[in-house]
């Protein structure tokens, strides 16, 4: 079916989203939408799938305009979409969830209903047990559960935020593969990205966004990795460069650490590794292997079964957060907002939030409001951040709030930093600030452990790499073993 | 098309004026209620406004009455400013109130010493009442809300025992309260007032807790506590104790209430001691934003409401319109924080100049 | 001789929990669909009172039993647009609401205080299964009431695991945001949950007013309100956990009663308190073992669509 989305205009309260954006795509091809975070792309799929009113501009499909007024007119008119957070339901089964917005009978036949789901996963090679709980499931099943999802529902229109960034790259080549099958068959699928790399692999065609606006839509035979960067950033952006520092001491040493986790009984296992002073060490892994609970484990927000961790020689396993805090050991968290900010206070009340008790900020329990401003300005000039210092901070962005938590965690040059994530959801300026902070604290001696999804962020940082499957260290590669393929495979659990 | 749609938030001011909107906006539901039930709206609340405030008497009793509705309603704001639900302020008071009961009927000591150890008691039985849900809440976040209420009506029956029975007043067969206080226990007026002296009690402790909360290194904890624990955790406070102190100290204020209803109004204990002082607190610090000055002005309206709804009793209007304008005041003004940051759009979308059959997408 | 005590206290735990039963399965539908509702207490003696009115004036029970559920829900319906539409915080209303109950229903009661229901619902033995040895004079010399709620339960269990709306219920309480991508319309299953909720809490003010203690007196539900809530958490959200653990505390409650019949010499007051104390204890074994067993995903949490972007 054709798709033509025509001078889409959408505001929000702090900001216009889309400034009057066009887009069309045909049956058959596979189309990236390509851009930065923060271009726009997932609010103008989302206006396409029902979920947004467009402020203005028209919907047309296969020739006919249309006007959606809930998702579930769009779902009805063929449109399927599979968002970048799962629209899945943890603790219903995944035969349920297929169910979930599909008329039918009245009662529900719970084997009947899962026999029907097996056999249409078999059809088209979505292998996934239907009577599973989605929880218990890996990201890659659950991407193939929202697939299911669209053919069950006949989608003609199928549409995928950021499908690949949960999945391995072995992962990545298998779901590529099932969406040039999906077009062939007639449909039209669309997918966000801001990797060019995968772009010009798996799409026919491109349209580049860029501050909500449609730069321009080629094919990607005619396109170059380079000109479509160019397009994408609309300026030059300088990729910091590590100069990796000659190895110091070992500062933060991890041995044998065993840590229960939620769901499961062991989330990490005997997990064995030293961070030197001045050294990243990068842990790759698919989303959920146990690099949340190594993190916690490690800055004492979560309890371990067994093992050691010591900072600068010192064990630190039973130590409490406020010891390890004044040991030196900083934590990025994986949740800016709500764990490593506080979206209600001011940036000033939180700058201080680990150095509250100390001295010019109180004294024998008072605070010095001053020094707590002083302190503020400090932390904000150093890193030559203009927020307002008044307002809560939850109305900043996500690389806002991301620069914030940097300028209090590596203000005091910390022995050393856990970071979960860093660049997660920021566009390119915050995600390159964000590295540019991180190798600065290296180059500053700061031992750094990095966790993150995103390979390339680890490639382009990492002094050594550690991958992590089912919650141990499979193996630990030094820069000259950087290898994607042979990462990809560690990452899904196969030997190197 | 009609819909509702997020909006920058407006300016102070016209939140604040929302929000006085939104108790005209009660009271005209609770004018519509009145004369749909038969009463004469206009000459309920001229009566009510005369219960309340219409002499110099009946203000007095209005700032007597606004004594345990301003020190609960600090005691769950400074709950509320750590993230709990004290629920229980009821039961607090009646156990703060029991306890310097014991005292005032079981020690003959001078007025200098004995009204200072109710004090104590009191402190100590609405802290320890409320350290019972804090403890499981602490350790393995048992909902607080629960617990405390049900905690209500344990309290309140074993005032029921004590006052039936063992501490009855023997020359008031049967009636529901003990033995009067000696003078000693008795808190003094306020000199030239009728105002007992449990009113310094509001203005110590409101000013403690806004220095407290606003200018310590604890209550910044409590502040990000409340906010987000996880923070706070991340942060290396401590949550676990915090919880337990926050909570022990807001059944102290409560119980302070209760030695102050005792000492200083009733001068015995009896049944029946909080008549909801403790379900009023939860609306009055919520409406107060949480502000210990605030939740003082806030307790005073309703210090109002209440003695205004007893007035209306002797024209046949039961006393209960005042719980039921509490609560319309707060529904109102829930309303009207909803507008501060939405607004109702009504728009000629371009659906109407459309083909009915293009504009129509039915499933 | 001891027997027979045993049955009738038995008997006494199952009329005592039936008003539980109504109000905490009303309490699940409305908490499975994500609405937190604090109300149970004050929509309970707006049923009382409204149901008790409409008896003295109409003598028609079934008209009682149907102001008594309607007005309840009238009630309940002032939480759903506040919280589900204008997302007010869903604790700080609720408690609001019990308020407003309590002071409505004592505002229409007043007149009402002393005077007998010229119609009440009387036990009726049923045929054959009334005359069960044990389980006869235990489950089915009960009232009419009585009954409706042996249907009641595994309905609403059925319907909740079994049934399409059911399960879309269960989605809009588990995860708001996924459910509305889906298509489903998570602010009228809401509705839904919190009015069949209020009814049925309504359903548990009118048995007690024209049932169990047949009569009209201030804030006659006692704390029975909130001791419904509590067991909606020690039921897991399960219907059939919760009417079993209804009649527990129904049987608690008797207890009481049958020891100050038979004569103890403990006073009432701590007998009295027996429910609230169980109910506590219970509360704590249940989250001692577990930290959040069961709880539906986005309980208390308002949902709007537009609230993200990016």
């Amino acid at each position: 079916m054709d798709v033509y989305l025509q001078d889409i205009r959408k505001a929000f309260p702090e900001t216009v989203a889309l400034h009057g954006v066009s887009f069309e795509a045909r049956p058959g091809e596979v189309h990236a939408l390509l851009g930065e975070n923060g271009a726009g792309k997932t609010t103008l799929m989302n206006i396409l799938a029902g979920l947004y009113q467009p402020d203005e501009g028209s919907i047309w499909l296969g020739g006919q305009r249309r006007r959606w007024r809930s998702p579930a007119h769009a779902i009805a008119a063929g449109i399927g979409m599979v968002h970048q957070h799962f629209k899945l339901v943890p603790p219903l089964t995944v035969h349920e969830n297929l169910l979930l917005g599909v008329r039918g009978p009245l009662w529900l036949h719970r084997r009947r209903d899962a026999a029907r789901v097996a056999s249409l996963a078999r059809e088209h090679g979505l292998d996934v047990d239907p009577l599973a709980r989605v929880w218990q499931l890996s990201m890659g099943e659950r991407q193939r559960v929202e697939l299911l999802r669209l053919i069950l529902r006949d989608a003609r229109v199928l549409v995928l935020d950021e499908p690949t960034s949960v999945l391995t790259p072995q992962e990545s080549q298998a779901l590529f593969a099932t969406l040039r099958s999906l077009a062939r068959s007639g449909r039209t699928v669309v997918f966000i990205s801001h990797k060019l790399e995968e772009v010009l692999r798996a799409a026919d065609r491109i349209t580049v966004m860029r501050g909500g606006r449609a730069i321009a839509t080629l094919r990607s035979q005619d396109a170059r990795a380079a000109d479509l960067a160019a397009l994408m950033v609309g300026r030059h952006v300088t990729p910091p460069q590590p100069s990796p520092p000659p190895p110091g001491a070992p500062v933060l040493e991890v041995d044998r650490l065993t840590v229960p986790g939620d769901r499961r009984p062991l989330a990490v296992r005997e997990v064995t590794l030293t961070v030197h002073a001045g050294e990243i060490v990068g842990v790759a892994g698919v989303a959920g292997n146990g690099q949340r609970e190594l993190a916690e484990a490690l800055a004492g927000l979560r309890p371990i079964a067994s093992g050691a961790v010591r900072l600068d020689g010192r064990p630190l396993e039973r130590a409490t957060v406020r010891d390890r805090i004044e040991a030196g050991l900083a934590l990025i968290p994986e949740d800016r907002l709500d764990v490593g900010l506080v979206g209600e206070m001011t940036a000033a009340d939180n700058l201080i939030l680990k150095s509250y008790r100390q001295p010019p900020l109180s004294r024998r329990g008072v605070l010095d409001p001053r020094a707590v401003r002083a302190r503020a300005r400090a932390a904000l000039g150093r890193f030559s951040l203009a927020v307002p210092a008044e307002a809560p901070v939850r109305l900043l962005s996500g690389g806002m709030l991301q620069r914030l938590l940097l300028a209090r965690e590596l203000a005091e040059a910390p022995r050393a930093v856990v970071a979960m994530s860093p660049t997660r959801g920021l566009d390119v300026g915050a995600a390159a600030d964000v590295h540019r902070a991180l190798l600065e604290a290296q180059s500053r001696g700061t031992a750094t452990l990095l966790l993150s999804e995103d390979l390339d962020e680890l490639l382009l940082l990492a002094d050594r790499l550690a991958v992590m499957y089912d919650g141990r260290i499979s193996a630990i590669l030094k820069r000259a073993e950087f290898d994607r393929p042979r990462i990809g495979l560690l990452m899904a659990g196969g030997a190197a | 098309m009609i819909r509702i749609e997020r909006r920058a938030p407006m300016s102070r001011e016209a939140a604040a004026g929302l929000r006085l909107a939104g108790v005209a906006g009660a009271l005209l539901a609770g004018a519509a209620f009145l004369s749909a039930t038969g009463h004469d709206p206009g000459q309920a609340y001229l009566d009510m406004l005369r219960g309340a405030v219409g002499s110099p008497y009946a203000a007095q009793q209005t700032a007597v009455k606004a004594i345990p509705l301003a020190l609960t309603g600090l005691g769950v704001a400074l709950a509320f400013h750590a993230g709990l639900w004290n629920i229980g302020a009821e039961g607090q008071l009646a156990m703060g109130a029991f306890l310097a009961s014991w005292a005032a009927l079981g020690l003959s000591w001078p007025a200098w010493a004995l009204l200072p150890a109710m004090g104590l008691l009191g402190l100590v039985g609405g802290g320890l009442w409320a350290l019972l849900p804090a403890v499981p809440r602490a350790l393995w976040g048992t909902n607080e809300i629960i617990t405390t209420l049900l905690l209500n009506y344990v309290a309140l029956l074993w005032v029921d025992y004590l006052v039936f029975g063992p501490w009855a007043d023997p020359s008031a067969f049967s009636f529901p309260y003990s033995r009067p206080f000696p003078d000693a226990a008795r808190l003094p007026l306020l000199p030239g007032t009728q105002v007992h002296a449990g009113a310094l009690f509001v203005v110590a402790i409101a000013a403690a807790l806004g220095f407290v909360l606003r200018r310590t290194a604890w209550g910044y904890e409590i502040r990000v506590t409340g906010h987000s624990p996880r923070a706070a955790a991340y942060a290396g406070m401590p949550v676990r104790a915090n919880v337990l102190l926050v909570m022990v100290l807001s059944g102290a204020v409560a119980g302070l209430a209760g030695m102050g209803e005792v000492s200083g109004v009733i001068g015995r204990i009896q049944q029946g001691i909080s008549p909801g002082y403790g379900y009023s607190a939860i609306i009055i610090a919520w409406l107060a934003r949480l502000s210990p000055w605030g939740t003082v002005g806030v307790a005073v309206l309703f210090a109002a409401l209440i003695n205004g709804g007893f007035a209306l009793q002797t024209s046949g209007v039961p006393a209960a319109i005042a719980s039921m304008l509490q609560a319309l005041v707060l529904f109102s003004v829930l309303v009207g924080d909803f507008f501060v940051s939405h607004r109702v759009a009504v728009r000629r979308g371009r659906a109407a100049a459309l083909p009915a059959q293009e504009a129509a997408a039915e499933p | 001789m001891t027997v027979h005590v045993v049955l009738a206290w038995l008997a006494s735990a199952v009329a005592a929990g039936t008003p539980l039963v109504f109000a905490a399965v009303g309490e699940i539908v409305a908490e499975r669909g994500g609405v937190f509702n604090l109300g149970v207490e004050g929509m309970m003696l707006v049923g009382a009172v409204s149901g008790f009115i409409v008896a003295v004036h109409t003598r028609d029970l079934a008209l009682a039993i149907a102001v008594a559920m309607g007005a309840a829900a009238a009630v309940a319906l002032l939480l759903a647009v506040l919280t589900i539409t204008l997302g007010a915080d869903q604790a700080v209303t609720g408690l609001t609401l019990t308020l407003f109950g309590a002071g409505l229903s004592s505002f229409l009661g007043k007149p009402y205080i002393g005077i007998p229901s010229p119609v009440v619902f009387r036990p009726v033995p049923l045929p054959v299964l009334g005359d069960v040895p044990g389980l006869g004079p235990v489950l089915f010399q009960q009232n009419l009431l009585v009954y409706a709620s042996y249907l009641l339960v595994p309905a609403v269990w059925a319907a909740l695991s079994h049934t399409r709306p059911g399960l879309a219920l269960r989605a809009a309480g588990e995860d708001a945001a996924t459910a509305d991508a889906l298509g489903l319309n998570v602010a009228a299953l809401r509705y839904t949950g919190v009015l069949t909720g209020g009814a049925l809490a309504g359903l548990a003010g009118a048995y007690l007013s024209l049932a169990y203690t047949p009569a009209w007196t201030d804030n006659m539900t006692s704390g029975q309100g909130w001791i419904a809530i509590a067991l909606v958490i020690f039921a897991t959200w399960n219907p059939l956990r919760a009417a079993a653990g209804a009649y527990l505390f129904g049987g608690v409650e008797a207890l009481g009663f049958r020891i100050q019949a038979v004569g103890g010499t403990t006073p009432s007051y701590f007998l009295r308190m027996l429910p609230y104390l169980f109910t506590l204890g219970v509360l704590l074994v249940v989250t001692m073992r577990s930290r959040r067993p069961g709880v539906p995903g986005n309980l208390g949490r308002p949902y709007f669509r537009e609230e993200r972007y990016g």
